[in-house]
């Protein structure tokens, strides 16, 4: 296969993980940046869980925002997922992936959530009596 | 030092086991001796073991789902007989060894004969129809097929050594719990799927690739045929579903390994857990497996009605819906187990709009057929039966997808019928077309068309004689899975579902008499162009079989249906100057395959024995076999120029005769 | 570049309509791609765990609460451990482009230690509950922790093998296009590892620690 290489490496694409041309200086400067927001988005999440400065109910909400910022910068920084064209088949692949992390994970707590009200576990049950 | 491993293992006071392993291992024993008597070893070895061609990998998967197509047909055929004759009677099957058998017989028909099947074509035809040389990853490719092997290997070793499991193909927990199934039956079920389910992933993520990353020049994805788009929604599928699986199984096997709690009664477990989750897999499974089949019926009625398939662009779109939506509808799997009316009816809609997509591709497929020239060759039979057969279980399926009419339908025979109708009617006759379709691709001749109808008749009437009175028994109130049964009314029904099991049977021998028919008068029925059923699509450029490297050049790609196009204009192309020819580079054979399954199959075994010492053992063989394999330093071989002139002018030279014949140049 | 970017913006959904297919990819984006639909397959595996988790988490059997085993500083210096090594595994990848050897077997022993220390912390901790009899086997919660956690320190000790397998590969073999491969892969692999992190963190620790 490796006929082809030489020949079409002009091509409209990017693998994902690789980075467009860059100098030395600001590859090294992209991973520093990711680096700050990650350490920065961190201490915020551990932050807000131990606090009782901020709204009790408003935590949970903080602390998955904050994830799933976090994997933002991941993305971006480290993995250098972005949404320039030559990256549109990465990113389809990603959002397909992300889709089903969803309805698995969605999809679980709700319906046993609803199994677990209808049919509650025999410990419940024997509670209740 | 054997763990649980003992004499007490192999079943000498069972006499049906006994005696089918003994056969099995006769049979596997004969044929290899008379591969090494006959000195085919060496050719076996380098030729097919170690192959990494894409052709000869799924050639070896097609071959290993036939076989355990036999295997899991006679399952079938001991379970007809025990229904047939256990009216008010313990029929001839003790409880536990019937238990065995229906779960063995769903694992090995989804697990090792439907998917084996699928994967081959799509290893086989898929990168000729995408115009490129070999699929994404070669070497992987020959892993996948292996680990596939070391799952058959070990459900069948499950025959003679210990026992399979009691607890149906999908082995629900509390039952596959410890508590109620301590014997290896389970380990063995968990651990053969845990093998062959990274091999399904390894072929899913190896199609995926290939599909979006190696396609030749100008073939965009709305250019593609319609086998390469089901190829690439199934093994997205594949790629989404399977660690799912992985996932579900690894918590019954810490469950029954470790004494976690995942599934169990105790300590707060939670039992319908696993059935949400292996659902979650179950679900896309279904269509995994129907999707390459509803892209062969594209390929076949498009190319025996001699017309472009009728609305190829929707037909992209149902597929691509039914991708995603089949993720969205795997409660009505458990619609009785207690989850509220909102969470059953939205579940139950999804499940309903899901038959949409699939109601395009009928239509498309009828007007496809609709004002063309159709021939009525075997591929185009099995098309046809599957669009009648298939409409059926479809319709019985939307039926289901109502939750009050499944409270009274779920887990009875009507079930059972259901879903024989869409995985027979739909799978398996979608993977004998494309066996007839594409035989003559792989090994250059035609099969015996006189036979092939024979099989197609006699397996379309008996599955309607075995199975719709399933359908009846199901609503006359019979449960799925009964070793005995006391109602006279069901008798005659399951009488009758005997009688169409034999109709089966002689249907699978027509096919075996018509393999051995073809083969005898190969010279007769040989491919010399390469293109038998006057096709569309690019595998036919190439000669039957193919060369090693496919194709001399990359084909350039002008439109839809690309071979079509260049047989328009097959004249001035015959009659255009030679091209320069160049080397090609192709990658080398490679035991890893081979070797990785070995001790794949290794530290299943010990795994399910739990001999321990072996299980490290087989890991660290496994591990030393992929870093060998990626110390290696020439991965790739030439084949040169000449070598390929050569090879594809002896191609163009049958093609010149065809066409100065046929145009009368 | 230049030229890729005016094909593409003649047609940048890959329509198809606008410009022609130029023919199979070449060999590192096919290697990369083929292993970025692994991974995303690997994140589903992970989704079944984190949805067990979701659903056993207060399924304790009078056992332990999170909040009563949780050490959240140790947790903190665990992520502080991983997100150090991936900004070490990020300079590891631009050394290989580089082709410098030294700054090369530099980052990816910073992230080989860096990977290990985790794995060490984890281990004490799992060690540290399991000595106090809150195994796996205490309650479903324990359970379903035990796994998630597990599965992706399982993943960790694989990653630190790759790791050293690619060192010694790359001692013995220089920086040939294979091996880049495998490299590009090895950064992907551990990155996703931090990205599955970040979700352990916040769900189990942070969430199951509050719960």
């Amino acid at each position: 296969m490796s006929e082809s290489s030489g020949h079409f490496d002009e091509r409209a694409d990017i693998a994902p993980g690789a980075e467009e041309e860059h100098s030395l200086r600001a590859r090294v400067l992209g991973y520093v940046v990711g680096l700050v927001l990650a350490l920065l988005l961190t201490a915020t999440s551990f932050f807000i869980a131990g606090t009782d400065l901020v709204w009790q109910p408003s935590i949970p909400v903080a602390i998955v925002v904050l994830a799933i910022a976090q994997m933002g910068v991941h993305l971006v920084f480290f993995l250098h997922i972005t949404t320039g064209p030559d990256n549109t088949n990465n990113v389809l692949a990603l959002a397909f992936g992300l889709l089903i992390v969803f309805l698995v994970v969605g999809g679980s707590i709700w319906i046993m959530g609803h199994l677990n009200q209808n049919m509650p576990p025999m410990e419940q049950i024997m509670k209740m009596q | 030092m054997l763990g649980k491993l003992d004499w007490s293992a192999i079943p000498f006071g069972q006499p049906i086991p006994l005696v089918a392993g003994a056969v099995v291992l006769v049979a596997i024993l004969a044929v290899l001796a008379w591969v090494v008597i006959r000195g085919h070893l060496p050719y076996l070895w380098s030729e097919w073991i170690t192959s990494v061609d894409h052709k000869r990998i799924g050639v070896m998967y097609i071959l290993l789902a036939s076989v355990m197509l036999l295997r899991g047909g006679s399952d079938a055929i001991m379970m007809r007989i025990q229904q047939a004759i256990a009216y008010q009677s313990a029929g001839y099957l003790p409880p536990e060894h019937y238990n065995q058998i229906f779960s063995a017989h769903g694992t090995i028909m989804i697990f090792f004969v439907a998917m084996p099947f699928v994967i081959g074509l799509m290893n086989l035809v898929v990168p000729l129809q995408l115009g490129v040389r070999d699929v994404a990853f070669p070497t992987l490719n020959s892993v996948g097929f292996w680990l596939t092997a070391t799952g058959a290997l070990l459900v069948n070793l499950s025959l003679v050594i210990g026992e399979f499991a009691r607890t149906g193909w999908l082995a629900f927990p509390p039952l596959s719990g410890l508590t109620y199934s301590p014997g290896v039956g389970v380990d063995y079920y968990a651990w053969a799927l845990q093998i062959s389910g990274v091999g399904t992933l390894v072929a899913g993520i190896n199609l995926v690739t290939t599909v979006l990353k190696l396609r030749t020049k100008g073939m965009s994805y709305l250019r593609m045929p319609m086998f390469c788009w089901t190829t690439l929604a199934s093994n997205l599928l594949i790629v989404a579903a399977f660690p799912i699986l992985t996932a579900t199984l690894a918590m019954l096997l810490l469950d029954r390994y470790l004494g976690f709690h995942f599934f169990t009664n105790e300590a707060g477990g939670n039992v319908m857990m696993f059935m949400n989750l292996i659902w979650a897999w179950g679900h896309p499974e279904v269509y995994i497996l129907v999707l390459p089949a509803f892209g062969i019926y594209s390929e076949v009625v498009s190319t025996f009605s001699g017309k472009p398939l009728f609305g190829y662009r929707s037909m992209v779109l149902a597929t691509m819906a039914i991708c995603v939506v089949s993720f969205m509808v795997w409660l009505h799997h458990f619609f009785t187990m207690g989850a509220g009316p909102d969470v059953n009816a939205i579940f139950g809609i999804a499940s309903m709009i899901i038959a949409i997509p699939t109601g395009v591709k009928i239509y498309n497929w009828l007007f496809t057929m609709y004002g063309g020239r159709i021939r009525f060759a075997t591929p185009m039979l099995w098309s046809i039966g599957f669009m009648v057969t298939f409409i059926i279980g479809g319709l019985t399926g939307v039926l289901l997808a109502v939750p009050p009419a499944d409270f009274q339908l779920h887990n009875s025979m009507f079930l059972v019928a259901h879903f024989h109708n869409v995985i027979i009617g739909g799978v398996l006759f979608g993977a004998f077309a494309g066996f007839e379709y594409w035989f003559p691709k792989a090994f250059g001749f035609r099969l015996s068309e006189r036979w092939g109808k024979v099989a197609f008749w006699f397996t379309f009437t008996g599955f309607f004689v075995t199975f719709m009175p399933l359908y009846i028994v199901g609503m006359l109130g019979m449960t799925r899975r009964m070793q005995h049964y006391d109602v006279a009314a069901w008798r005659p029904w399951m009488i009758v579902a005997a009688f169409g099991m034999l109709l089966l049977c002689i249907g699978v021998i027509s096919q075996i008499v018509q393999l051995v028919v073809s083969i005898r008068n190969r010279e007769a029925l040989r491919d010399r162009t390469g293109d038998p059923w006057d096709g569309r699509s690019l595998e036919w450029a190439t000669s039957s079989p193919p060369p090693v490297f496919n194709f001399a050049f990359y084909p350039d790609v002008r439109g839809e249906d690309a071979y079509w196009a260049m047989k328009q204009h097959a004249k001035e192309q015959l009659e255009r100057r030679e091209p320069e020819y160049r080397d090609i580079e192709m990658p080398r054979n490679s035991p890893t395959g081979f070797i990785c399954a070995f001790f794949a199959t290794v530290m299943g075994f010990s795994l399910i024995w739990h001999i321990w010492w072996l299980v490290i053992v087989g890991g660290l063989g496994a591990f030393t076999t992929f870093v060998v394999f990626a110390w290696r330093d020439h991965d790739e071989y030439v084949i040169p120029a000449a070598e390929v002139a050569k090879i594809d002018r002896a191609n163009i030279e049958e093609r010149r005769n065809l066409v100065s014949m046929a145009g009368g140049v | 570049m230049a030229m890729t970017a005016t094909v593409e913006h003649a047609d940048p959904h890959h329509l198809g309509r606008a410009v022609e297919h130029a023919g199979p990819a070449p060999k590192h984006i096919v290697t990369a791609y083929g292993f970025w639909i692994f991974l995303l397959s690997d994140i589903v595996m992970f989704s079944c765990f984190f949805a067990a988790y979701a659903v056993l988490v207060h399924q304790v059997a009078d056992g332990p609460k999170g909040a009563e085993i949780f050490d959240l500083r140790n947790v903190a210096v665990e992520t502080i451990c991983l997100l150090l090594s991936s900004f070490a595994c990020g300079m590891a990848s631009i050394a290989a482009d580089l082709r410098n050897r030294l700054w090369f077997y530099l980052s990816m022993t910073v992230t080989c230690v860096l990977g290990l220390a985790f794995l060490a912390m984890e281990f004490r901790e799992f060690a540290d509950l399991v000595s106090r009899g809150y195994g796996p086997s205490r309650s479903a919660f324990l359970t379903a922790f035990f796994s998630l956690v597990g599965c992706h320190g399982l993943h960790v000790s694989a990653g630190v093998l790759w790791l050293l397998t690619m060192m010694a590969q790359v001692f013995a073999k220089g920086f040939r296009a294979d091996i880049m491969r495998r490299m590009t892969c090895f950064a992907l692999f551990w990155h996703a590892l931090d990205i599955i992190w970040v979700a352990v963190f916040s769900v189990v620790y942070l969430l199951g620690g509050a719960a």
